[in-house]
Parts: structure tokens; C-alpha cells; sequence
């Protein structure tokens, strides 16, 4: 397990002139937001200009250097960092950098259908508790392995994306084909591997693009081919141990957690690179239909979310299996110690008036975006009771959600004074506490529907027939 | 189809088959049905596999002092192991008994060692007809109101381990069914089915100790898992446990503080080798990361000797329903024959890495999937050469 940065460890080593410049009002401030890595050493601009402060820099980096080292990719307009992991385990620390997701294209798909996946993996967006889900990088293979139609393709493909690339391809010249093509970004190469190990490092070099080294099911050669690269001055490495579904599910896992362990628990620096994952060798299987294709894809994709995968280069677009990849990388790198919540208190959706309904619902982030979403064309008021962000069902069964919770919350909100009536609309999964809360709070409790897509319905035949 | 099939893995033409009614589902409200599904296979480059790099003179000689060590840590704690069932010749009437849990590692570290026991799927079935998804309910039909047959299903044509009765409509705001009539219903499902099963209560505080210790007194003899001791109603049903030799599930909403405790009040009554805990299993997209935490980090606590969490963890996949991704009709959302058993798939495997080692589940296809997934992570036999999916056309 490694040593967690405190934030004296990082001041001792500041300017300490409270300039102001990195945005923060204090060096020791920017300190504690450096060392919970919520901001960026670079913020500190007078540590990277001026003279004096050179040593105190190169001891920051050090200190503050990940154990899995954090590598940036870049296109004309967005950079995407990978690794920068400090831990095993997520409870320990909160994950950095979410696992990026690479939609692959090939240069020999029909034209028309390999851009019109490329703007699809671009555009593709979910709208998730109030955050806007998205894909991250475009991964081009070479299936024709001729570098002008390969060049010609990473064109084309760079200007309808604002994604950074991975250029796939085991042949130098045709990597170095696509690298001619994005001069001043910063893809991901892929792949050195035993045979090619020598140009592609010159290419990387010659590039200054990070790398990926393949050895699939090989750390021992995974190992030598890292070294290699160091020793050639390349830094910016990507770790490829393989990814081979099925019967190969065993080694792949093994790989990823053995590796990783050995980069946090041993600080080894040939294993502290981030980790990519190739859940579209799938698609490699024969005989098999391409929903199961798309199915163990999407399944073993989520498996190496858990096995600490950096970066995953996929096949299928369709939004029925990459869903649940993109939501569990979502639900993984957020905050363990941070319940996802919102403001306890009252919400107006609408122009509502005395007469008008009164719903409630939950502190839970996902609860309440989601009846958010149901109610907002309503005029209605909601009353959002502090459960600790727990979702209702749970809330009730663990005693979070209570007669006097949902009491206090009418009684602190002032709703009893915006109202006329005295009809409260109450989660249908919260129907076990609904006699309490009548008894509590002098309220009627109608017991809604248990999926708040059923609140309009419920309210045009129950609340305003009744009233 | 190709009716070149021969080399195509039995399961997967049945893992298809349980996914395969999803075209005909997605036009369903139109009057028109596909016979027969045809799939156009894609072409595919054949792709020579990446020899294992093992060349006895190719290997440049350097290469061989590059080897990678795991780093193997040794713990001194390990789960125990509950016992599930019992058969003719120990009282019961199952045809086997089911030891679950005694992993010795955390989950599939198996350079670390191997999991002694298999992960157990059970068959999820309810006592009154409820409100199942439609990706669900098309795999049971007419079978949805009688629990015996509904269970009989899960064994004979899903292959599930176990079988969960859950007599949710005991609960008073529900039917309030009378206990003696959910005696009935626990019968018909020992009957109809020879596996071990999980007897599951409405989660009604007032009702669920009575109907529970019937249940254990009914069910004399197959060493069943009570379903559930919660915080609020532990006593009776450590006590019916204890009366009738039945295990005890331990459930709490994911806080491991709370876990203990429940587990230091269950311990007064039964043994460690009788318990098996429930930190709730949420859905994915709905807290699953909360779960998926709090089970690591009480397996990870089990190996470092915390005895207090050292029994086996289950989970309710069929919780993953409540997520509307998973069984709102969406054409924007993909066909939910397909997304629907994903969701509870994904869910079942997040927490299999979690540690889980009993997996309470709905859907064939999730049930199949986590079945054959867990056979190839324990099988030590197991290997597959990479293949090179850069040079893949046409996908």
C-alpha cells in the first residue's frame, strides 16, 4: 500500500508566498488540494519559471509521482490522462483517472460507415445523475497494413473527431504514416513488440508519443520490452499484457492484478505504467454470433474496469453493451468516502400554488435526478429528505428514512405555509412508513408509484381527482 | 444461421438462444413475427495467433533475465465454509448438500491459490405473481403463478444450483397471506425441486419472525438459508435456526459497522459455519459501487482474520432489475432483450470480483453467463492463446 501524501509533505516544499497565482488564497491551501490530487502541481506557476525554486520542484515531483505513472494523450483540442493510479484497492483512495474507452475503426471499413462510427463514438453521450457520460478516443487499426491508406485514413478520421487517436499497427512504416498526419498531437502508438521493439521506439522518440509494449501473456517479455524502451529514454509507456476472453479469462485477470499490485505494493518500476485492455479480441472468436461477440465484450470490458485497466480498446458501439461499461466506470471512480448527494430541502419544479402537489423523495444523487427528470414538467413541489444518500428502499429497510425524517423535512421547508391541503406524495417504496408518517405529521400519505416514471399518471388519478 | 456448427461451444448456441427472442420482441406490438433469426456472419481475416514467445534459441539471451515475480502475499484469516442442503442420509431430502464459501484468497487470485467452492447460483422465484421485467417474464410464461413449477424450470432447463422462495406476499401491505398457507407453497417447492433452497420472508418486521421459524420448522431437515435476519428481527429466527439446524442469512443496508454488529448478535446463537452475509447487492447505475466496496473490503478484512466478517457474502443480482436501464422499453437504449440480462450480467461479475460466492439471480442468460465465467476463472487447466485482433477485418 503506499504512503499517502499529507498536505505538510507537499507545503514544507511550496514558495510559501501566498501569491496567489495558482488560484488558491494560500501555498498551503493549494497544498492539501495537491497532496487529495484535486489539483495539479503545474498550477503553481512560479515553481516551473523561476530559477530558485527549480530544486524544489524536482522534489515535488518525485514526491507527489504516482506509483502507476499518469500519461497524457492528445488531440488538437482535447487531452485525455491515463493511469495516475496511487492505489490497489478503491476504498483506499479515491481512483484517478477514469479508464478511458478507445472505439475501434479500421482503415479498410467502407468509408462512409467507419466515419459515420467514428462522429457516433463522438457524439455519443448519456445523461447520468446529472453528468453528461461520454466516450474518450478513436483507436485506428491498420487491417490494409499499407502506409498511405492508413495516413490517408487518420486524416480523415481527425478531422470529424475531437477525440485523441491510438494508431494500431505492428508495422513502423505504417505507424509512422499515421504520425506524419498529426503533427503536434500527442496518439497513442500501438504496439512495440519483440520484433519491432527497435523502430517503433525511434518512433516514439522521434514523435514524443507515448507507447504501448505488447506481450500478450508474457510479463516476462513485457518486462524486458519495458526496459528496453527506458533504457532508449521513452517514459511514456502503456502496458499491454494481453486480453483473451473465454478460457483465457483466468491469465488475463491474473495479469492485470499482478501487475498492478507490483507496481503499488513493491513500487516496481517496470510494472508502474498504466494498463490497456483489449476486450475486442472477441471478435476474434469464430463461429460465433456478434451479439455474443458484443456480449463478452462488454461484460469482460467491465470485469477489467474492476482489474484495474487503464485504457480499453473496444469493437461494438451499440448503446445496449457499451451502457453498462461506461456506467460502472462512472460508478468506480467516484469518491468512497463522498455519498453521490444532493441538497436536503425543497425543489419547485413548475409554477406551482397552494393547491399544487407535494412529492418526496430522497438525498440520493441517483434518486433524485432520476424523479427530477419525471416531475420537471409538472408544477409540483418536492421535498428532498436527508437520508445520508441512500436510495429510498434501502433508506427505509436501514432506518435513514423515517416518519420523523420526512416530518422535520415539512416542517423545516415551510411547506405547511405554500400549501393549502395537507397530501403528501411519498415514494412507492417507502409505503411501509406511510401510517407512521400520517401519524407524525397530521399529513395524508399517498402512497405513489414505486418508479417515479408513474408520477403523472398517479397524480392526474389520485392526488388531483382527491382534491 | 451457418449450419456449420460444428465447432460452435454448445453453450454459446444456448447462451444465444436465450438472448435470441429479442429481435421478435423489439416489433412485438406489430403483427408480423420472424420464424427463423438469420445472422450474416462476418467475414473474418483468419488470424494467425501470436506464438507464446517460448522460442528456445529465438529468445535473445538478455530476455531471459527479464522474469516477472508475483507478488504473492500469504493471509491468515480465511472464510468459512457453510453447508447448504442435506441429503436422505442426513436427515434431508436433497440430492446433494452445497459447501459454500472457504476461499483462502481474495476473489480469483488464483496465482495466490485456488477457491475451494464454485460460486452458487439460485433461481429467484416469488409466491404471488409480481411485476417482472419482460426480457424476464418471456423465459417463464404461464409458470410466473406457480412458484413449484416456476422453480422446477430454474433446475431442469437453467441449471441453477439452489432455488430462492420468496414469500413476499406474506406481507400484511401486500396479500398478508397466512403463514399456514406459505407452509403449503415451501412444500410444493421441496417437492418439485431435489436442490437446496433459501426461504425468503416479506421484509415485514412484524410478520417475518413468525412466518420464518414456521418456515425452519417445515423445512426440519434440508438445511435451508433463512432469508433474512435484519438489524430490526435477528432473535427469532437465530433461534429457529438454531432449533431446526438451518442457516441464517445476515442482511444489512451497506454499512459494515452494521454487519458486525448483526453478526456479533447472530453468533450468540448459532455458529460462524451457520451464517452467510448480505451487505445489500444495489444495482448497477444505483449504488453498486457502495456494495461493490463494502464487499471487498470485508473480504479483504476476512483474510486479515477480522472473524466477524469471515462468512460467505451474497448477493441479489435480481436487484439489477430496478435499474430503468435495464427494463425500460427505449428504442434509444437498444433492444432490452439484450441490454436487460446485460445489466443483471455486469452487475453478477462486479460483484463476483467483489468476493461474492452466492449470486441470487433472474435471468437465464445472467445465471449462464456468471456459471461459465466462474468455471473458466477456477479451472486450472485453463489457457488460451492470444489472437491478434489489430488486423481483424470487417467488424
Amino acid at each position: 500500500m503506499s504512503k499517502k501524501i499529507g498536505p505538510l509533505d507537499v507545503f514544507n516544499i511550496l514558495p510559501k508566498t501566498n501569491c496567489g497565482k495558482c488560484g488558491e488564497d494560500t501555498c498551503f491551501a493549494f497544498a492539501a488540494k495537491v497532496a487529495d490530487r484535486k489539483l495539479d502541481l503545474e498550477q503553481c506557476t512560479p515553481l516551473y519559471e523561476e530559477a530558485q525554486y527549480e530544486k524544489n520542484r524536482g522534489k515535488l515531483e518525485v514526491l507527489l509521482r504516482p506509483a502507476v505513472r499518469e500519461i497524457r494523450l492528445r488531440s488538437k483540442d482535447d487531452e485525455v490522462r491515463i493511469g495516475g493510479k496511487t492505489v490497489v484497492y478503491r476504498h483506499e483512495f479515491r481512483y484517478s483517472n477514469p479508464t478511458a474507452i478507445a472505439i475501434s475503426v479500421s482503415d479498410t471499413m467502407p468509408e462512409d460507415f467507419m466515419l459515420s462510427k467514428v462522429k457516433k463514438a463522438s457524439e455519443w453521450e448519456y445523461r447520468y445523475i446529472g453528468m453528461d457520460l461520454s466516450l474518450d478516443l478513436i483507436a485506428i487499426r491498420s487491417t490494409s497494413n499499407d502506409p498511405t491508406k492508413f495516413r490517408e485514413c487518420v486524416e480523415k478520421v481527425s478531422d470529424v473527431t475531437h477525440m485523441p487517436l491510438v494508431l494500431c499497427s505492428f508495422s513502423p512504416e505504417v505507424v509512422e504514416h499515421g504520425l506524419k498526419a498529426l503533427k503536434g498531437q500527442s496518439p497513442l502508438i500501438y504496439a512495440a513488440n519483440q520484433e519491432n521493439w527497435k523502430e517503433m521506439s525511434k518512433l516514439a522518440k522521434n514523435y514524443e508519443c507515448p507507447i504501448v509494449v505488447s506481450a500478450p501473456n508474457d510479463l516476462d517479455q513485457l518486462r524486458f520490452l519495458t526496459d528496453s524502451l527506458m533504457k532508449e529514454g521513452i517514459e511514456n509507456i502503456v502496458l499491454d499484457p494481453g486480453t483473451m476472453p473465454d478460457e483465457g479469462l483466468r491469465d488475463t485477470l491474473n495479469n492485470f492484478t499482478m501487475l498492478r499490485r507490483s507496481a503499488i505494493s513493491l513500487k516496481d518500476d517496470l510494472s508502474g505504467f498504466p494498463l490497456l485492455g483489449t476486450p475486442i479480441s472477441t471478435w476474434c472468436e469464430e463461429d460465433e454470433e456478434p451479439e455474443i461477440k458484443a456480449w463478452k465484450e462488454s461484460y469482460i470490458s467491465s470485469m477489467l474496469i474492476s482489474r484495474y485497466a487503464d485504457i480499453l480498446i473496444i469493437n461494438s458501439i451499440e448503446m445496449w453493451s457499451i451502457l453498462p461499461i461506461v456506467i460502472w466506470r462512472t460508478n468506480i471512480y467516484t469518491d468512497p468516502v463522498k455519498p453521490v448527494t444532493v441538497e436536503p430541502g425543497l425543489r419547485t419544479f413548475g409554477k406551482p400554488d397552494e393547491n399544487s402537489p407535494v412529492l418526496y423523495t430522497t438525498n440520493f444523487a441517483l434518486t433524485f435526478y432520476t424523479v427530477q427528470e419525471d416531475v420537471k414538467d409538472l408544477d409540483c413541489y418536492m421535498l428532498v429528505v436527508d437520508t445520508e444518500g441512500i436510495s429510498v428502499e434501502s433508506a427505509v429497510a436501514g432506518g435513514k428514512l423515517t416518519a420523523d425524517k420526512v416530518n422535520d423535512t415539512i416542517k423545516e421547508t415551510g411547506i405547511e405555509d405554500m400549501v393549502t391541503h395537507r397530501k403528501i406524495v411519498s415514494p412507492g417504496l417507502a409505503a411501509r412508513i406511510s401510517g407512521e408518517t400520517e401519524m407524525v405529521s397530521g399529513w395524508d400519505v399517498l402512497v405513489g408509484p414505486k418508479d417515479s416514471g408513474g408520477v403523472k399518471n398517479f397524480l392526474d388519478k389520485k392526488f388531483y381527482q382527491e382534491t | 444461421m451457418k449450419n456449420n456448427k460444428k465447432k460452435m461451444n454448445p453453450f454459446d448456441a444456448s447462451l444465444f438462444n436465450m438472448l435470441k427472442n429479442m429481435k421478435e420482441i423489439e416489433i412485438e406490438d406489430v403483427d408480423f413475427r420472424i420464424d427463423r433469426l438469420d445472422f450474416t456472419l462476418p467475414t473474418l481475416v483468419v488470424n494467425p495467433q501470436i506464438p507464446r514467445q517460448v522460442a528456445p534459441i529465438g529468445k535473445p539471451l538478455e530476455e531471459l533475465t527479464y522474469e516477472f515475480v508475483p507478488p504473492v502475499n500469504t493471509y491468515r484469516g480465511e472464510v468459512t465454509e457453510v453447508v447448504l442442503g442435506a441429503t436422505k442420509s442426513e436427515g434431508g431430502s436433497r440430492s446433494r448438500a452445497i459447501t459454500v464459501g472457504g476461499s483462502k484468497t481474495p476473489p480469483f487470485y488464483s496465482v495466490e491459490g485456488e477457491k475451494p467452492n464454485p460460486p452458487v447460483v439460485v433461481g429467484d422465484v416469488f409466491d404471488m405473481k409480481i411485476n417482472l421485467p419482460k426480457p424476464v417474464r418471456s423465459h417463464f410464461g404461464e409458470v410466473l403463478e406457480d412458484p413449484a413449477e416456476w422453480a422446477r424450470i430454474y433446475v431442469e432447463k437453467f441449471d441453477v444450483d439452489m432455488i430462492d422462495i420468496e414469500l413476499i406476499s406474506t406481507d400484511p401491505l401486500l396479500n398478508d397471506t397466512p403463514i399456514s398457507e406459505s407452509a403449503k407453497v415451501v412444500e410444493d417447492v421441496l417437492q418439485a425441486v431435489d436442490v437446496p433452497i433459501i426461504i425468503g420472508g416479506s421484509g415485514s418486521p412484524e410478520k417475518d419472525g413468525d412466518l420464518l421459524s414456521k418456515m425452519a420448522e417445515v423445512a426440519e431437515g434440508e438445511r435451508v438459508l433463512l432469508s433474512s435476519a435484519t438489524p430490526d428481527l435477528y432473535e427469532p429466527i437465530a433461534v429457529a435456526a438454531k432449533e431446526h439446524d438451518h442457516a441464517v442469512l445476515s442482511w444489512t443496508s451497506l454499512d459494515i459497522n452494521q454487519q458486525k454488529e448483526l453478526n456479533r448478535h447472530l453468533l450468540e446463537y448459532i455458529p460462524r459455519e451457520k451464517i452467510i452475509i448480505d451487505p445489500t447487492s444495489a444495482a448497477l447505475g444505483y449504488g453498486i459501487e457502495y456494495a461493490f466496496t463494502i464487499m471487498e473490503r470485508m473480504r479483504l478484512s476476512a483474510l486479515w482474520a477480522d472473524q466477524e466478517v469471515q462468512m460467505p457474502m451474497a448477493a441479489a443480482t435480481s436487484n439489477s432489475w430496478a435499474a430503468r436501464e435495464a427494463w425500460r422499453k427505449d428504442p434509444e437504449l437498444g433492444p432490452r432483450m439484450l441490454r436487460g440480462p446485460l445489466w443483471e450480467t455486469t452487475s453478477a461479475l462486479t460483484f463476483l470480483l467483489a468476493g461474492v460466492d452466492i449470486f441470487i439471480s433472474l435471468h437465464p442468460a445472467a445465471i449462464r453467463t456468471v456459471k461459465e465465467v466462474a468455471g473458466w476463472l477456477m479451472d486450472q487447466e485453463a489457457e488460451k492463446i492470444p489472437k491478434n485482433w489489430v488486423n481483424l477485418e470487417a467488424v
